[in-house]
């Protein structure tokens, strides 16, 4: 049965950059789903611009691979969402056209970058979303807006047609507000393409069981240290709990290769997105520069005009760490650290089959109280993990601190996707 | 001594494209040069937000098929890398390029010295990176100058291959350029009739001194002209006492000069780290299954032995694919027969009169050829009638009009020796010494000029069908006859 569903929300949370009205579906185990399309994956014939204003105007002439899968599954594509400008930031306050607000509490920010995928969930106007996760852009929305996102094992859903802020770090994953909505949604997007030579042949034909007895978890001491919010911590700690009264065994266990964490990703995604940022210079798409300039000239006017604040810190971040001699003591370091923090869960995870912690080691910020770049850079620290190592990891909702919504981070094996999902599954089981 | 002081060093970095049907990163077709700008693109190749690039096995397989043949070690795990500058053609501003991990190193490429004998160029490395599209330069000084960019070439399959400093003149870079060409040709990974397809870069020093790179050199005859060029502008500067700068110059093909390309192209830092849209290559064990055709030195080997051709024949006629096939269609039919001839005829002749007319050697069949040798084989004609003949079969190919038979242009034109019919060859001899009374004079007084002379004139009146031979003999019988 396919035909058209009604869309046309009222997005007080300014969760949408563009909606598609009375968007068309198709048959499917999707069939009639309206599902919110973060704004950095390309979309035929709807407007796609990252949030900045430097694709102002760009209307793909391609679909991105997960596009056409939702499209086969009968999904309704009901709009594209806000985000930080190129996923940059972890508030949504980084998007040139306004933050979004977050749907538990408008005074707060919904956490990014996928913030308006995660509000448009959150406040009902959708059913799913996909988002993107960089360095936690699914799971710190998802904790702040107290539904459930899932960063897949890097390979697993293809990249393309997601602008690519970095490439090595990202991917595409689900939102919803339950565990089998993510699943759902997970099952039509991952397996294979073509396009995507860092895909890999693995799909997801997975049914959430919330058995979880006998499952072996590791606690990493680092997710309960400094830093985390000990009102965070308890809400996770009870959730954890749970788990053990489920059947589920804990074991403690410790990330020392975290110290370097932050810096490996901050190094990696500037360089990658220094790069990748580049081509964006008005002489095919987005905003044209002054013809009458030289091409030079006209480059830097289009690119200082375009891009925002956060934007062009970490084009030049990357751009100096890249220099002739300066590669080997950033970018080359920091695959190194990549390394050690990909054999640490390696060593955990031959004695335990997940780790649990908190997504975030807060709960959602007020507007603008992360004023200075580093606090907001420190925020990702237990996100950021599992995107260094590959892994999968859901951060599904686990209670609340302040009154505000707490996410438990469940991160898994290498392709382990399942495994996270169950786990997430029978937590939120056993408490609705 | 002098030599040993300004021995001059030449090292090639060698572009080419890939012939293969689709680009390096996408399925757009690689014949972009028959339809309009920005007609052979897709969100890959233009390099559109979110496009990501999927490598072409083909053009791996070619490449590695390339260093197979130049005896180049494959990298067991090879990589690409992004190399990044802003430039309108670079529509990633990055081109994807490898870098400190490229496909093979190492190998050699032999031609033939100065010295004369055979030499190895040794290689440093081959490796594989997409071409960049174009820029069109539009209006003029007066009217406002404008630039348009076709993206059609962006993402075409590249292969560098640069060489060690092995090369010491100006001439043997020429030759290493042709001997690459045909060697590519054979491997059929290369069409060099296509504009563009190879572009040169040169390293140059005078020995002792600092190295220039002449960049921009898009022909096969450019490689000598700008080198020699700069070769001269070096010797100059240190005749005069003065100091090569090490420097990045241009060679402006029209002008056949190299010019200093301004600093600021040379202070470029192109930030190369590992491209992550791709996995590392591991086709080391890929070599098994690439089996090389007969190469340029192997095939020369074999005209010498299977055709009889001199080792300079050998060589110019299969140091070029098309010219060796050639060869060998037009002796099919009587290869013992017809070699000798065949080879003398297409090595000296047939090459001169196509590039006295800048003519393709596509455009001309073998069959015809093989006409004309059997003419000449049969002594119908003279070699002078040859020339003619084979001068009009090309004109009439090049100027598409009706290609006659190699017979029909003998009978149109009458160039059928006079053997036999002795009366013609008399009547003109009679003539031209009749009209030359000091040539006779001459002869009479020993003047082997003379003789030459009215050769020449029993010629012209006969137009070049007598028998070379036969003219002589009975010339030499008129002449004796007026001494009586």
């Amino acid at each position: 049965m396919s035909g058209t569903i009604p869309f046309d929300p009222d997005d007080r949370y300014n969760a949408f950059l563009t909606t598609c009205k009375n968007p068309s579906h198709g048959n499917g185990k999707l069939a009639g789903v309206a599902v919110a399309v973060k704004d950095n994956i390309s979309t035929k014939n709807i407007e796609t611009t990252c949030a900045s204003k430097i694709l102002k105007g760009y209307v793909p002439p391609y679909d991105a691979h997960v596009i056409e899968l939702l499209r086969a599954e009968g999904a309704a594509i009901a709009g594209k969402t806000n985000m930080d400008e190129f996923g940059m930031g972890s508030t949504t306050e980084n998007s040139a056209f306004g933050p979004t607000l977050n749907p538990c509490d408008p005074s707060r920010v919904p956490g990014g970058s996928s913030g308006g995928s995660a509000a448009a969930v959150a406040a009902g106007m959708v059913q799913m979303a996909l988002g993107s996760d960089t360095g936690g852009s699914i799971r710190c929305p998802a904790s702040f807006c107290g539904i459930v996102g899932l960063k897949p094992s890097y390979g697993r859903v293809s990249r393309y047609g997601l602008i690519a802020y970095s490439n090595s770090l990202e991917q595409i994953g689900p939102l919803g507000k339950s565990v089998t909505d993510v699943s759902t949604l997970m099952s039509a997007i991952a397996g294979y393409d073509r396009h995507d030579t860092t895909s890999r042949d693995k799909p997801y034909t997975h049914t959430p069981d919330a058995d979880i007895k006998g499952l072996k978890i590791g606690i990493p001491q680092e997710y309960f240290g400094a830093g985390v919010d000990p009102a965070v911590a308890a809400v996770v700690r009870k959730a954890i709990g749970r788990l053990e009264e489920l059947g589920a065994v804990t074991v403690p266990c410790s990330i020392p290769s975290m110290e370097y964490a932050l810096a490996a990703y901050y190094v990696t995604t500037t360089c990658e997105a220094s790069s990748n940022l580049a081509r964006f210079d008005g002489v095919r798409y987005g905003p044209a520069p002054d013809t009458n300039k030289s091409w030079h000239d006209a480059y830097t006017e289009v690119r200082a005009a375009g891009f925002g604040a956060e934007v062009r810190r970490r084009i030049m971040l990357g751009t100096f760490a890249l220099s002739s001699g300066y590669y080997g003591k950033y970018y080359a370091k920091a695959q190194i650290a990549r390394e050690n923090v990909r054999a640490d869960f390696n060593r955990i995870f031959s004695g335990a089959d997940v780790i649990a912690g908190p997504t975030m080691p807060t709960v959602a910020f007020r507007l603008k109280e992360k004023s200075d770049p580093l606090s907001m850079y420190l925020a990702d620290i237990l996100t950021v993990p599992a995107n260094l190592a590959g892994i999968p990891a859901i951060s599904v909702p686990c209670g609340t601190a302040h009154g505000l919504p707490v996410g438990l981070q469940i991160m898994g094996r290498m392709f382990e996707d399942e495994r996270v999902v169950d786990v997430a599954y029978a937590y939120e089981q056993a408490v609705n | 001594m002098a030599d040993e002081e300004t021995q001059v060093i030449v090292g090639l970095e060698v572009h080419c494209q890939l012939d293969t049907k689709s680009k390096l990163f996408c399925g757009c077709s690689t014949d972009y040069r028959v339809d309009g700008p920005n007609t052979h693109v897709c969100p890959i190749c233009l390099g559109l937000p979110g496009a990501m690039p999927a490598l072409n096995k083909r053009a791996i397989e070619y490449a590695m098929k390339v260093a197979k043949a130049l005896n180049c070690e494959i990298l067991n795990e090879s990589e690409f890398s992004r190399k990044n500058y802003f430039y309108p053609d670079l529509d990633k501003a990055y081109q994807i390029t490898q870098y400190d991990k490229p496909l093979a190193e190492g190998g050699y490429l032999e031609i033939e010295s100065d010295e004369g004998g055979e030499k190895k160029v040794r290689l440093t490395r081959i490796h594989v990176e997409e071409d960049p599209g174009r820029l069109v330069h539009m209006g003029n000084v007066e009217r406002g100058k404008y630039s348009l960019v076709d993206y059609n070439r962006a993402g075409i399959p590249l292969i560098e291959i640069v060489s060690e400093p092995d090369m010491r003149s100006p001439k043997e870079a020429r030759k290493f350029l042709n001997k690459l060409r045909a060697t590519l040709e054979y491997l059929s990974v290369f069409d060099s009739e296509k504009e563009g397809s190879l572009r040169v870069d040169a390293n140059i020093s005078i020995k002792g001194n600092e190295r220039v790179e002449v960049k921009n050199i898009t022909s096969y005859k450019g490689v000598e002209k700008a080198l020699t060029f700069e070769m001269t502008r070096q010797k100059n500067l240190i005749r005069r006492g003065q100091k090569i700068a090490r420097e990045t110059r241009h060679y402006l093909e029209a002008r056949g000069v190299t010019q200093s390309a301004r600093s600021k192209e040379q202070e470029h830092d192109y930030r190369y780290f590992p491209e992550p849209d791709l996995r590392p290559l591991r086709v080391k064990s890929w070599l098994d299954g690439i089996d090389l055709p007969e190469l340029p030195d192997a095939r020369r080997e074999r005209f010498m032995k299977e055709y009889g051709c001199s080792l300079s024949h050998a060589r110019t006629l299969t140091g070029d694919l098309r010219l060796a096939n050639f060869f060998e269609s037009v002796v099919a039919p009587d290869k013992a027969g017809l070699s000798p001839l065949a080879a003398t005829w297409i090595a000296d002749t047939l090459i001169g009169e196509l590039n006295y007319r800048d003519m393709s050697l596509d455009r001309f069949e073998p069959a015809a050829m093989t006409g004309l040798i059997l003419l000449l084989k049969a002594e119908t004609i003279t070699d002078k009638s040859g020339v003619e003949v084979l001068r009009v079969m090309l004109d009439e190919r090049l100027k598409n009009e009706p290609a006659e038979t190699p017979d029909a242009i003998v009978k149109r034109l009458n160039l059928a020796k006079t053997a036999g019919d002795t009366g013609a060859i008399t009547t003109a001899i009679e003539e031209a010494i009749n009209e030359n009374p000091k040539a006779l004079a001459d002869y009479r007084n020993g003047g082997s000029k003379a003789l030459n002379f009215l050769v020449g004139q029993v010629m012209k009146k006969t137009r070049g069908k007598a028998d070379p031979g036969e003219l002589n003999r009975l010339l030499i019988e008129a002449l004796k006859k007026r001494e009586v």
